[in-house]
């Protein structure tokens, strides 16, 4: 036990006196987390729009007002020929065009119908579309006003309503996005570099040659990094709740419970890195390439998995990220209890399992 | 009993391509210091990390106190200290640090085995908060043999402890070695320092994987089977290239500001031959061969024999 204790020791004082790695260890969580909540953002806030009112009668001066008074768009009057928005356009002064036709407020009045032209730059299509779901759904409030009047008969009003995060916000969907990848990169990258890293100075040969057991050079080197990560997972919290107003609706204990099984399947795929790889460079690559990727692309995190095809969605079973983004939007926006989450846990559970199996299979007792 | 005994070791690497350690023997007497001596890549650390349970023998057997190192390595791993060639503690930690992370991982501490380590610990003592990565080179070899001594070892392997080490560091160092022997510990020690080699109680020879010789410094040199003379003249590089030349000669070379000429022929032919060619000032005396003279022979030998071979 004596000697087990020097060893953490040890491995604390290792991770302390390396400033740099320390400032990562710390700073990295935390630009991710200020970047994807304040600056790398997919909400739109104030878009160019131009709005050619050939009309300029009553219905369209109100429904401009409408446009001009939602926070989305930072409207432009202008009177444009189709040549002069499609040169806006391609200079990209402007996401989206609406265009009044002359006669706008007789034709609604008398013809019962009326058109408005709606032009988007789809070359970036998820905001095109956004736009133009803000656009129609004004025309529609605007509609809406008029028609208690109106006798339209048999209309469906679909009453739409967004659950868990009813103003589609962000930051909830990217907030379990980044625990997962801080956690798993983390807690990969460090283990597997911290052990390579004696094989590269050849302080494993002496420890080698000593009575220590594999299993607690391995367990020895993996704490101080869950105890990190498990300060670094409150600090993300901390931000997400402070700062990105994501409050953590489930249990925080499950939360936290179901986060340190991550960082423990992380630890054990970083130990096995670490039995495969001999210097610290192609531990840090295949830490970077074998967590990053897979973790950014294929947890569902940024695409989600049903679209994927189906290779990738088998794929992306062995990514534990992917486990762990359900289980931490479920409690976290869902405010879901165990029983919804039992499946995902075993199996991150199982990963870790197999994982330290393997690498204490694979912890060399001799040199080659 | 012999603490440590080696019988027809080979060790091959890169899936049997390169032969480094061929057929060895040799065995090590309890309190004993033997010298493995030979250049860089001879084959010593090969031998070092077998007999320390790090590297598997293609064929032969081995044991150290006693223990087969195949079989028992891991009760070998617990009655050895090993020193490997490069320096392997912890940079990022004191002197301190490294020597109590050793102690404890050997289930000791630095009180119960201080008496062993004092003379060597005392003179990095004033440096004990310093980082081990800061050391000086000395410095560092006193740390690292303080770490793989901590436990009282029965065998101590130190590969190359020696090697980029002062002069002075390397005397004190060895003088350590010495009292160490005294507590009956033995110790296998490497060096490519062929002057250390007298200050073994035996060595063995290597080169190319083979042991070319095992014996006692003194009988080493006894063995030498030719008369030895230094030789000096104005031009050292005529005088070689004339020696070389000479029928009498068996073996010449420079050995530092002298030749070193094993002959067939006397001193007075030898001086006849030099002066009539036109050397001037003329120095040549009989000298006791040294290690090195030795090792320079036995390496002649073999090239001769590889290349009556390849003949």
């Amino acid at each position: 036990m004596k000697q087990f204790l020097s060893f953490i020791k040890k491995e604390f004082a290792h991770v302390f006196r390396d400033r740099k790695t320390l400032i990562m260890l710390f700073g990295f969580p935390i630009v991710q987390i200020v970047l994807f909540g304040f600056a790398l953002t997919n909400e739109l806030k104030n878009a160019n729009i131009v709005v050619v009112d050939n009309a300029k009668d009553l219905a369209s001066q109100q429904i401009i007002d409408k446009l001009q008074g939602s926070k989305f768009f930072n409207v432009q009057k202008e009177i444009m020929t189709p040549s002069a928005i499609d040169a806006a356009f391609k200079e990209g002064k402007i996401k989206l065009a609406v265009v009044f036709p002359v006669n706008f407020n007789t034709d609604l009045l008398h013809l019962n119908k009326a058109s408005i032209q709606v032009i988007a730059d789809a070359s970036d299509p998820n905001t095109a579309q956004t736009l133009t779901n803000y656009v129609i759904s004004i025309v529609g409030d605007y509609q809406a006003q008029l028609s208690p009047t109106s006798q339209v008969p048999y209309t469906i009003q679909p009453e739409v309503r967004m659950l868990y995060n009813p103003d589609l916000k962000g930051a909830p969907n990217f907030v379990p996005g980044v625990m997962a990848m801080v956690l798993l990169l983390v807690c990969v990258m460090m283990t597997s570099v911290s052990i390579v890293r004696e094989k590269e100075m050849g302080t494993m040969e002496i420890l080698l040659v000593s009575p220590v057991k594999p299993l607690m050079v391995i367990v020895a080197k993996a704490i101080p990094y869950l105890v990190l990560s498990i300060v670094n997972l409150c600090v993300i919290l901390l931000l997400s709740v402070y700062a990105l107003d994501v409050p953590v609706k489930g249990s925080l204990i499950l939360l936290l419970g179901e986060s340190t099984l991550l960082i423990i399947t992380a630890l054990a795929l970083g130990l096995l890195i670490s039995t495969i790889t001999s210097s610290q460079q192609s531990a840090m690559f295949a830490s970077m390439l074998g967590m990053m990727l897979p973790t950014m692309l294929l947890s569902g995190y940024l695409f989600p998995i049903e679209n994927m095809p189906v290779v990738l969605q088998v794929i992306s079973n062995i990514v534990p990220a992917r486990w762990y983004y359900v289980i931490v939007k479920a409690i976290m926006l869902k405010g879901l209890g165990f029983s919804f989450i039992w499946k995902e846990t075993l199996i991150l559970a199982g990963m870790a399992v197999f994982f330290t199996a393997l690498s204490l299979r694979n912890f060399k007792i001799r040199l080659e | 009993m012999d603490a440590i005994t080696v019988n027809n070791v080979t060790k091959t690497y890169n899936k049997k391509t390169v032969l480094a350690v061929d057929n060895i023997s040799f065995s090590v007497g309890k309190g004993e210091i033997f010298g493995l001596i030979g250049p860089d890549g001879a084959g010593k650390s090969t031998i070092f990390r077998m007999l320390t349970t790090l590297l598997l023998p293609d064929s032969g057997t081995a044991t150290v106190g006693g223990l087969d190192i195949v079989k028992d390595f891991k009760a070998i791993r617990g009655i050895v200290g090993y020193m490997p060639g490069r320096f392997s503690l912890y940079q990022d930690l004191t002197v301190e640090e490294n020597l109590t992370f050793f102690a404890t991982v050997f289930n000791t501490s630095i009180e119960e085995n201080y008496d062993l380590i004092k003379d060597i610990y005392v003179q990095i003592e004033p440096f004990k908060d310093r980082r081990a990565g800061k050391l000086s080179g000395g410095m560092k070899q006193k740390l690292a043999l303080c770490c793989a001594l901590i436990h009282k070892p029965e065998v101590l392997f130190l590969d190359e402890p020696t090697t980029g080490v002062d002069v002075v560091s390397r005397k004190e160092f060895w003088d350590m070695l010495k009292r160490l022997k005294a507590q009956g510990i033995t110790i296998l020690v490497s060096t490519s320092y062929m002057d250390e080699a007298t200050l073994c109680d035996r060595i063995g020879l290597i080169l190319n994987g083979k042991m070319l010789s095992i014996a006692s410094p003194e009988d080493t040199i006894n063995a030498y089977p030719e008369k030895l003379y230094a030789v000096k003249a104005n031009s050292i590089y005529h005088l070689l290239l004339d020696l070389r030349a000479y029928e009498g000669t068996i073996n010449c070379y420079t050995f530092g500001e002298y030749l070193h000429i094993s002959i067939t022929s006397n001193e007075a032919e030898v001086r006849k031959y030099l002066e009539d060619k036109g050397h001037e000032n003329i120095e040549i005396k009989a000298i006791t061969p040294t290690v090195e003279d030795c090792f320079i022979r036995l390496l002649k030998h073999q090239d001769e024999r590889n290349s009556n071979k390849d003949k």
